[in-house]
């Protein structure tokens, strides 16, 4: 099952290497990893898609937990929340397909960044499917090249992750 | 405010720790340090002849005194060869500090003359690691290192020091913090009440109940209280090899070791009971055989310090998070309290059933005696148990059959006594953590059991022994061969003897005498009994019994894998 960690560790040179090496020394599987330093600089924001089991999922929190640099943590999906994911997308744009890329793009509520007279660069942000489902759409022999952000994303309403 | 260097801030933070001794080796990242220490005669160095040795003898006194061990090397290979005994420590939870000399500051990642990257090839080996970046942070860092090793689940912590920061011609203000916080590091304090209510609800309606107590009962200082529960409800109980001596071996209520070599009776009471009190344990794969299988009609109670230990592999009914002293404590509280006691009929049925397994035995650990010929290993454990104790001893061992020998025949009354890397299964662990002890118990006799194999592993300790006048005994069950590795061979590969037979071995009696050490050689028998009681008389000096042992003997019971706790080997010939 895909989970969604949201992770608050200190803003210390080899804490990011701790958590990483935890989930490759201990054979769980990340999918995505985000980070990024908060509004407090003494602390970053990590984001982890995994996939297991709910015991193994279990574990992943508890031994995150067990770091000593980890202040604290949260399942996403444990709740409602919100995520997103952010893509820039480079897509071959010439002839005829120039119009219908367009159209795609604004269909997905993509912004165009970047133009060339043979090259659209696509901006898209969505949850992960919504972006899968935009290169579909496209169809993969006009992408020329993909990069994403992986998930970020927090809980809905009041509930925050804080110190 | 004093004024101190880096380096005497590294040697004045360990003497304000309190700490005793301190295993190393010097080398060019650490001058400045080992400098320091030269000019101060608060914290006793000693120094070994292989880093791995230092950190198993930090480690061996960590088990005996409960305090963290202290090592202290040099960069690159230096702190590379404290790997093993970090693992060792960690796989334990021993509580340990490793000070490691690192290259300048501005060197670092340049591949300079002995570097490397202690960080980060340590780093899944323990439990937090430091870099210090400036010399004004040592005090603090050293502190929060001490903090982190003995607290919550205890574990080894790296600090690396560059070189530059500990300069002794630049001097800063020294003030060593009485406390430190960490604010993403909270340990239980305590374990919740309303579990340990559901706990003892449970133990109080068990009719087949089974204690069993792991080395977090002797982390957690736990054996008091652990006695007093067991006793109260006379409940039968199996210490891990871990967590031997945690209750007292040699009384009644004490059904050995469980596990892949534990014992008949603690393996069957174990898988047919229907309530199993986990304390400090952490269901490893060498107690439980096959976890799917594993104590099918047991409810769990499983209390420790580390949440994610609960429910690893076996799921908890009670999970019980918190240190194991208070939480033992609350039960027996809560037990007194209720004025209750379990079904004394079902308990008396159950009592007599586990009596019946370990009378079927010959006792808990029965075997084959031979024809008087030949020296049994179990023999060699036995006598040396009979001869010491009266002494209070400690007893070391290396990994293979005589570790499982000397933790099945070996009864251990108290908590601190048995010292073996249990988790890691080092090799090589046992000499260098009997000198660690005996160190800080100069009057106390302490044997380490080994092999020929394991022996040879960290056999250059014997000069350490010779500057530091070590006592310890050396007790090596010698069968030419490794034995566990042919027992598997043996029972698994049609007995293909695949490069696990000594061949070449050295005269261990004429090698320790080179060093100045006492050896004796013990072929027969009847030789036995004197021969050790004749070492454990040269109270003051290295004895190394070289014991010719029986080369076909296998160590029984032996769980069948893929099986369920009961499914055992008994002998080369009885399987239940």
């Amino acid at each position: 099952m895909r989970r969604i960690i949201s992770v608050l560790v200190e803003n210390e040179p080899g804490a990011l290497s701790r958590i990483v090496g935890l989930f490759s020394q201990r054979n769980y599987n990340i999918e995505t990893l985000t980070v990024a330093p908060t509004e407090d600089a003494t602390l970053s924001r990590l984001t982890i898609t995994t996939a297991g089991k709910p015991q193994v999922i279990e574990q992943i929190t508890k031994q995150l937990n067990k770091l000593i640099d980890v202040v604290k943590l949260v399942d996403l999906t444990e709740g409602t929340h919100v995520e997103r994911e952010l893509m820039l997308i480079k897509v071959r744009a010439s002839g005829a397909m120039r119009a219908e890329v367009k159209r795609s793009a604004d269909i997905f509520r993509g912004q165009i960044v970047d133009v060339t007279s043979s090259v659209y660069t696509i901006q898209l942000t969505g949850t992960s499917d919504k972006l899968d489902a935009f290169i579909e759409a496209i169809g993969a022999a006009s992408v020329l090249e993909v990069v994403r952000s992986g998930v970020t994303g927090m809980a809905r309403g009041e509930k925050v992750l804080s110190l | 405010m004093e004024l101190l260097s880096g380096a005497d801030m590294v040697v004045r933070s360990l003497a304000d720790e309190g700490v005793e001794y301190i295993y190393g080796y010097p080398g060019g990242a650490l001058l400045h340090v080992y400098d320091a220490l030269f000019r101060q005669d608060k914290v006793t160095h000693i120094l070994v002849r292989h880093e791995q040795a230092a950190t198993h003898m930090a480690d061996g006194y960590a088990r005996a005194t409960g305090k963290p061990g202290v090592v202290l090397v040099t960069s690159g290979p230096g702190a590379t060869n404290t790997i093993t005994g970090i693992a060792t420590a960690y796989m334990d939870s021993i509580p340990m500090v490793i000070l490691s000399g690192q290259v300048p500051s501005d060197f670092i990642g340049t591949d300079m003359f002995q570097e490397t990257d202690m960080i980060g090839v340590s780093r899944p080996i323990v439990k937090h690691s430091f870099l210090v970046k400036k010399a004004e942070d040592i005090p603090e860092t050293i502190r929060k290192a001490f903090y982190l090793a003995q607290t919550g689940r205890p574990g080894p912590v790296v600090v690396d020091l560059p070189k530059d920061i500990t300069n002794i011609n630049d001097k800063y203000e020294y003030k060593y913090p009485e406390k430190v916080k960490i604010r993403s590091y909270n340990p239980p304090q305590k374990g919740h009440t309303g579990q340990t209510r559901k706990a003892v609800e449970l133990l109080l309606k068990a009719r087949r109940p089974v204690i069993y107590s792991g080395g977090g009962v002797i982390l957690g200082h736990a054996s008091e209280q652990l006695t007093r529960l067991a006793k109260k409800l006379n409940m039968p109980v199996t210490n891990t090899l871990m967590g031997l001596g945690a209750y007292p071996g040699s009384d009644r209520q004490f059904l050995g070791m469980p596990g892949m070599h534990g014992s008949y009776a603690a393996n069957l009471a174990m898988h047919h009971s229907d309530l199993i009190l986990a304390v400090g344990a952490r269901f490893d794969d060498r107690v439980t055989n096959s976890t799917e299988k594993f104590c099918p009609s047991a409810k769990i109670i499983h209390i420790d310090i580390d949440p994610a230990s609960i429910s690893k592999t076996v799921t908890a009914d009670v999970p019980i998070v918190g240190p194991v002293a208070p939480v033992l404590e609350e039960m027996n509280r809560m037990v007194e309290d209720s004025g209750r006691l379990p079904d004394q009929d079902a308990l008396g049925n159950w009592w007599k059933q586990i009596d019946d397994w370990r009378e079927s035995r010959g006792g808990l650990f029965g075997y084959d005696r031979g024809n008087g010929e030949t020296i049994k290993p179990q023999q060699v454990i036995e006598t040396l148990y009979e001869v010491t104790r009266d002494s209070d001893p400690f007893i070391t061992s290396d990994v293979g059959q005589h570790q499982m020998f000397a933790a099945q025949y070996f009864r251990f009354d108290k908590p601190n006594r048995w010292i073996n890397s249990g988790g890691l299964g080092t090799m090589g662990f046992g000499f260098p953590a009997a000198m660690g002890v005996k160190l800080s118990f100069p009057d106390s006799p302490v044997a380490c059991v080994t092999g020929e194999g394991s022996i040879q592993m960290n056999i250059q300790e014997l000069s350490t022994c010779l500057q530091y006048d070590l006592g310890v005994k050396i007790i090596n069950l010698n069968n030419q061969a490794l034995g566990m590795v042919r027992q598997w061979q043996d029972m698994q590969y049609n007995s293909r003897y695949s490069h696990s037979y000594m061949e070449s071995l050295p005269d261990f009696v004429k090698l320790v005498e080179s060093y100045g050490h006492v050896g004796i050689r013990v072929e027969r028998p009847e030789e036995l009994r004197p021969a050790l009681e004749r070492a454990f008389a040269l109270k003051d000096r290295l004895v190394f019994l070289d014991v010719n042992v029986d080369p076909g003997e296998h160590v029984y019971p032996m769980h069948i894998k893929d099986g369920s706790m009961r499914d055992m080997w008994l002998s080369k010939t009885e399987r239940t």
